[in-house]
């Protein structure tokens, strides 16, 4: 066991193991997430959705996955190559990074950081530069209006989201998320959770989110009726398969980021049921669930609407509810509601 | 101020209605058509693959004159015709160029002898364009494979001409 906890190789290796087993199973997960947004979308449009590949369409990610990476790869004319490839790699690798700081359950997390949340916070504003590279490389123009508008809101978004997180954060006096659930331990279970203290900024947070990963109704980058696909009208085979899965991927990690700080994680909602990584499952699947329900039931906001809201509606209310958040934790009201570190939780 | 307005808005009451209403479409029976193994109904009108009808005792019914090349707005249609042995006129080349075609249906409005009709096959895509170039051997063939289907959507349709 010694190899393992002192030589610079072992400790290597069991960093490697730990990456494997966040990894394989995400996207393992992954693939099975695309399939189930497909179906809830076409339920809800009365439709039935992928049901031919494997057992009620089951295995349709895979043969999806198959078809992209045996297509060509097809480079634009004038295109600046390095840069097109580079793109969409970025934008892989950082959805990918960010997860290295999400725990799953008590510790099953591969670096327990102090600073967990300014981690995520810094990787998925940096995602801006996969799409912005990739629409700008393609040397095209609806690829660069794509990018322009995700640009500018990605930005936007990471505004309101980080004060909405700085209220969380007030309340528990630490950017561990480990830190972040176990202030939400409580005699009362469910109600013990964030979302009761913090209630409005759930919504904040999850508008936000939708916003932040291009989702529905705020797709404008991709706007497939006025831009195609925006930043993605040039990239075809694996490129494209980069892009999708990065941009699966950070929807992925907003679930988890909503689970996390606003439904108490891997704690049992019910008290005396044990805790455990079903219930943060369970949770972010919950979660995603309303992803898709909303991708289904939306229609696109038009882009002064989305900025209106951003910097007019978002912003306001949420540098509000930190001062907010502030005085009430300061004074520690309601038995110290707002003020979980104060009270030992 | 309208604060009936505001409060809606804040409250996101479009939205919850949204959902609301997707949720019941969420358990409503699908509509969905399995394509391959289930197929909607066609109209006896619908204009569908072209094919080149043959009288009952195998004599091929276009006479050659050459109406439907006339007609064609996409001149997607060339015929050659010359007398044939017994005295008949017959085509010698009977072409459409089915990726010219519109599926207009005024071939087969204008053929005085119900020779050139469209039938009701859609599913004949082809790998080459070159495929899709029909000559008079690949029109014959699809109306002795269709003959069936077309001759009951005549007499469906006849009623209403």
């Amino acid at each position: 066991m010694a190899f393992f906890t002192e030589t610079t190789l072992g400790m290597g290796l069991v960093i490697l193991g730990q990456c494997l087993l966040v990894l394989i199973p995400l996207l393992l997960a992954l693939a099975f997430l695309m399939y189930a947004d497909r179906k809830i979308w076409a339920a809800v449009m009365m439709r039935k959705g992928p049901n031919v590949v494997g057992a009620f369409g089951l295995l349709q990610s895979f043969a999806d996955f198959l078809k992209y990476i045996v297509k060509e790869i097809v480079v634009p004319a004038g295109a600046d190559k390095a840069v097109f490839f580079l793109a969409p790699m970025i934008s892989f690798v950082l959805a990918v990074i960010a997860w290295a700081v999400i725990p799953f359950n008590d510790g099953w997390v591969v670096s327990d950081i102090n600073v967990a949340i300014l981690y995520v916070f810094a990787v998925s504003s940096l995602e801006v530069y996969g799409v912005i590279m990739g629409g700008w490389a393609s040397n095209s123009k609806y690829p660069f209006l794509g990018s322009l508008r995700s640009a500018a809101q990605m930005i936007s978004y990471e505004v309101s989201l980080g004060l909405i997180i700085i209220g969380v954060i007030i309340s528990t006096g630490s950017m561990n998320f480990g830190d972040i659930v176990a202030a939400q331990d409580g005699s009362a279970g469910i109600f013990n959770w964030y979302w009761v203290a913090h209630f409005p900024m759930l919504f904040l947070f999850f508008i936000s989110a939708l916003a932040e990963t291009n989702r529905p109704p705020f797709d404008l980058p991709e706007a497939e009726s006025e831009l195609v696909a925006g930043y993605q009208v040039e990239y075809s085979s694996t490129p494209f398969l980069l892009f999708m899965i990065g941009e699966l991927m950070a929807v992925v990690l907003m679930c988890a980021l909503v689970s996390l700080l606003f439904f108490g994680g891997w704690l049992s909602p019910i008290p005396g049921l044990p805790d455990g990584v079903l219930w943060m499952v369970l949770k972010m699947g919950l979660v995603f669930f309303a992803f898709s329900m909303v991708k289904a039931i939306t229609p696109r906001y038009r882009y002064d609407q989305l900025m209106r809201i951003g910097w007019k509606v978002f912003l306001p209310m949420s540098l509000a509810w930190v001062v907010f958040v502030a005085f009430m934790a300061k004074f520690e009201v309601f038995g110290g509601l707002w003020a979980r570190y104060a009270i030992g939780g | 101020m309208d604060y009936n307005r505001a409060a809606k808005y804040f409250l996101l009451m479009d939205f919850w209605q949204g959902f609301r209403l997707g949720f019941k479409h969420f358990f409503r029976p699908k509509v969905t058509l399995n394509y391959p193994h289930e197929k909607g109904p066609l109209s006896p009108r619908f204009r569908g693959e072209h094919a080149l009808r043959r009288y009952p005792n195998g004599e091929e019914r276009c006479i050659a004159c050459k109406l439907c090349e006339a007609v064609c707005p996409a001149q997607a249609i060339t015929i050659d015709a010359e007398p044939r042995d017994d005295g008949s006129r017959r085509t010698t080349r009977y072409d459409i160029d089915m990726t010219k075609c519109i599926y207009c249906g005024f071939c087969q409005e204008a053929c005085p002898v119900d020779a050139i009709v469209e039938g009701p096959n859609f599913e004949f895509s082809t790998e080459t364009r070159e495929e899709l170039y029909y000559d008079k051997d690949k029109l014959l063939a699809n109306g002795d494979r269709w003959e069936a289907e077309i001759a009951r959507n005549l007499e469906m349709d006849a009623p209403y001409r």
